[in-house]
């Protein structure tokens, strides 16, 4: 404990005497935190127990389920830009937060996790509902710790949320044992600015970024890939700046999204598998690539050693771990993508690349011919999940936050939605989460309270954190659910139909009355299976006011095209 | 890019490499330093763990057979770890290192004239300890030069044999607290271009 307390070098302020269970409570008020999602349990009730005293001033959400906690912070915290705080017990609790923390992970995203744990005394003696959640915990989690005292919990809390907010954001798991939370002590709360062993911001090496503006200046096909690190550092006015300033073209991995509006003249659309046929291809066309706060996920490069081998690469990213992971870089710029751009900016020239752009134009109209008319136009009897999205962009126009699961719907709206600000795109990318939207939708909608919060989620998808309706119930919250229900799961299906031949084991899916469930927590819904009667369905859930389930049947065994088939290279894109 | 680091085919060769990881001295650090190993299957030569000239600073040297670009991965998801001061590669000619030996083996064979101990000289090892049953033999060097040793024991009996994990110390002139006071000045712990964090209104 004596190196803690140095460590935090606690300024003289004042200080009171209270339980560790309220400095939690303290400590967490002390960040501005305003939201908590959780679920109580033993070893979390001392916490619980604080928190009840402090209901006016911290909202508590009662979710069903640890795994839904995690991805409603999840939600909250991407919407918001603020970390999103979840609550569990010891054991189990603690356990089904995992899928929420790990998700978190791979997508950056800030949560800080409190969960109880037994006595420090019963630790390691297999005592009821303890599990080493510490352990289990540490790949998936950026930073994890256990606090044994309760005078650890003020440095604990401050650290927690000083590493899940700076640099490349993440989760972190503290775990406080019970005894620490019965315990006294004199708190006092100071942030934590700095931590001498992380150091989340590298300092911008100009002549990297001299080097980066040489080749810039000089590419006649250059070629802009934002990602998700555009969002966390707040770099979209820059990004758009340096486009426009240079005349580059800008695609969008899946997490990238939003961040560049869909339509802006330089925005050539959506990267990777189901991305858009011009951005994929001309990817192996381009002369410099300038990936910016995106990692190269296999899901967008395909085979990686057949990928922009023609190119010079310059990489933008605050993780240095990143760097020259999957491709190889010429120009490697280790820093926050904000600064960085802001840098290159002022040392790039003005510029058009009028032609080249006209090139992802020409394979627009070839991908519109081949696979958009018939996604958003379809002449068939059944609706397709394309035609659904076009609906819903006719009434949200841009200003709703699309929250998407994991299969085929999340990649069609995904290639669909219009987005037009900065942080309206809410999916599981890096894990593939099933079961993500409807929690992260309702964690988004209490985050995002000015923004309607539409969440797009498959028959599949929505059943796995099915309970949170119950959330949505009790809380009111006031999320639309589109589930596009092919009574498949759908994307495992095309899968089986396009590399298994046709042999559907075990994807398809006997559903149970999705109306009568909505029905059975108060949350109006209603179920169209005709085109002619779907734009109307979509005005109606989205006047409505509170919660709506709207279950579209949609075709069966429609498949999502474009396709990088896994592992080929982004050339070989499959447009049907 | 072809060089020396892979074979004729353009494969990359496998070597060992010496990392010297400097970390807070905190439970559970060992268990998050080499989950980072175990999630890519790469097995741990050697290990050793112990407190630096540094109060409450940690050194491990870990010792692994890889290829330069894993190891460079491997390094960097090291230094990631928030806990992490430093971590740093080394190849064999860029470090002095040696790990230590102790054979065990039955008094009794010190009895057959001078053999033994001149096995022990000629080894540049030296006799520990002296009790009734055994006698316990202690060798610093190189793996080769223990498992030579090791070998010329065994027809005479060896009860028990123990090796350390590598230690190592680079050829950098670089002094550790000089090391960590740079660390603790360094102006990369917040965007101070603007004084605050971009991301998290909290
Ligand atoms: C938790 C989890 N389990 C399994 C998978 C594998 N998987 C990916 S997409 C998919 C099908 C999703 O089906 P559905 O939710 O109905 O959406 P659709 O593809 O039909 O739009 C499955 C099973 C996953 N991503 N996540």
């Amino acid at each position: 404990m004596a190196t803690l307390t140095q460590k935090s070098k606690m300024k003289e302020a004042q200080s009171i005497k209270v339980s560790g269970s309220e400095a939690v409570i303290l400590s967490l008020m002390e960040e501005g935190v305003d939201t908590i999602f959780g679920y109580p349990g033993g070893a979390i009730m001392p916490v619980y127990d604080s928190l009840y005293h402090y209901r006016d001033k911290v909202n508590h959400i009662l979710v069903r389920h640890e795994q839904g906690a995690a991805h409603a912070a999840q939600g909250y915290a991407r919407v918001s830009g603020k970390v999103g705080v979840c609550f569990a017990t010891s054991g189990p609790g603690a356990t089904n937060l995992i899928t929420g923390i790990a998700d978190a992970q791979i997508d950056s995203t800030p949560i800080v996790c409190i969960t109880g744990q037994v006595p420090a005394h019963l630790l390691g003696t297999d005592a009821f509902q303890e599990s080493d959640v510490l352990s289990i915990s540490m790949p998936v989690t950026k930073w994890s710790f256990q606090v044994t005292t309760p005078e650890e919990i003020p440095y604990a809390i401050a650290r927690a949320f000083y590493i899940a907010k700076s640099g490349r954001p993440g989760p972190v798991l503290v775990d406080i044992t019970k005894n620490a939370q019965f315990g006294q002590l004199d708190f006092k709360y100071e942030k934590c600015e700095k931590i001498r062993s992380y150091h989340p911001y590298p300092p911008i090496d100009s002549k990297k970024i001299e080097e980066a503006a040489n080749l810039i200046n000089k590419a006649k096909k250059p070629y802009i890939l934002a990602g998700h690190g555009i969002l966390l550092s707040g770099a979209q006015e820059e990004l758009k700046q340096f486009a426009e300033k240079t005349g580059i073209p800008v695609a969008n991995t899946l997490l990238g999204l939003s961040a560049f509006p869909t339509d802006h003249p330089l925005n050539v659309g959506f990267l990777g598998m189901h991305g858009n046929y011009g951005s994929n291809v001309k990817t192996n066309q381009c002369d410099v690539l300038i990936a910016v706060g995106m990692r190269f996920d296999d899901r967008v490069t395909g085979d990686s050693n057949k990928y922009a081998k023609q190119a010079k690469v310059i990489h933008i990213e605050i993780d240095h771990a990143e760097i020259d992971k999957i491709i190889q870089t010429d120009v490697a710029i280790n820093a926050d993508a904000k600064q960085a751009l802001k840098e290159l900016i002022k040392s790039v020239n003005s510029n058009t690349h009028k032609n080249w752009v006209q090139e992802f134009r020409d394979c627009d109209k070839i991908e519109f011919e081949k696979v958009i008319k018939k996604d958003l136009y379809p002449e068939g009897d059944q609706i397709k999940m394309g035609e659904v999205v076009r609906l819903v962009n006719e009434i949200a126009d841009g200003e709703a936050v699309l929250v998407t699961d994991v299969g085929q719907h999340q990649m069609v709206a995904s290639r669909y939605y219009k987005f037009k600000y900065p942080n309206t795109n809410i999916t599981s990318g890096g894990l593939g989460t099933m079961g993500f939207a409807l929690p992260a939708a309702m964690g988004a909608q209490v985050g995002e309270k000015n923004r309607q919060v539409i969440a797009v989620i498959g028959d599949g998808g929505f059943q796995m954190t099915i309970q949170e309706l119950g959330t949505i119930f009790q809380y009111n919250i006031p999320v639309k659910i589109i589930v596009l229900n092919n009574n498949f799961l759908g994307m495992v299906r095309q899968w089986q139909q396009l590399f298994f031949e046709k042999r559907y084991s075990f994807t398809e899916m006997t559903n149970p009355d999705f109306i009568k469930i909505a029905d059975g927590y108060s949350i109006k819904a209603n179920r169209i299976s005709e085109r002619k009667d779907l734009q109307g369905a979509i005005k109606e859930m989205y006047d409505h006011n509170g919660p709506y389930l709207l279950e579209v049947k949609v075709e069966t065994e429609e498949n999502v095209f474009p396709m990088v088939p896994s592992g080929d290279s982004v050339a070989n894109i499959r447009l049907s | 890019m072809a060089d020396i680091y892979q074979d004729d085919t353009g494969q990359e060769v496998k070597k060992q490499f010496t990392l010297s990881v400097l970390t807070e001295d905190l439970p559970g650090l060992l268990n998050s330093v080499t989950i980072i190993f175990t999630r890519r299957k790469l097995n741990i030569d050697m290990i050793n763990v112990s407190a630096s000239e540094v109060p409450g600073v940690s050194r491990y040297t870990i010792v692994l057979t890889t290829t330069r670009s894993q190891v460079e991965k491997v390094v960097k998801q090291i230094r990631k770890h928030i806990d992490v001061l430093g971590a740093f590669v080394y190849e064999e000619d860029e470090i002095h290192y040696q790990e230590i030996a102790l054979y065990k083996v039955p008094t009794d064979i010190f009895f057959e004239g001078m053999k033994v101990e001149n096995i022990v000289r000629a080894n540049n090892a030296r006799i520990l300890v002296i009790e009734k049953d055994y006698i316990v033999i202690e060798k610093t060097g190189h793996k080769e030069e223990t498992q030579k040793l090791l070998d010329t024991l065994k027809p005479l009996g060896v009860l028990e044999f123990v090796r350390s994990g590598r230690v190592s110390i680079s050829k950098s002139k670089r002094k550790t607290e000089t090391f960590i006071e740079e660390l603790e000045n360094s102006k990369t712990h917040s965007l101070n271009t603007n004084g605050k964090l971009e991301y998290g209104k909290n």
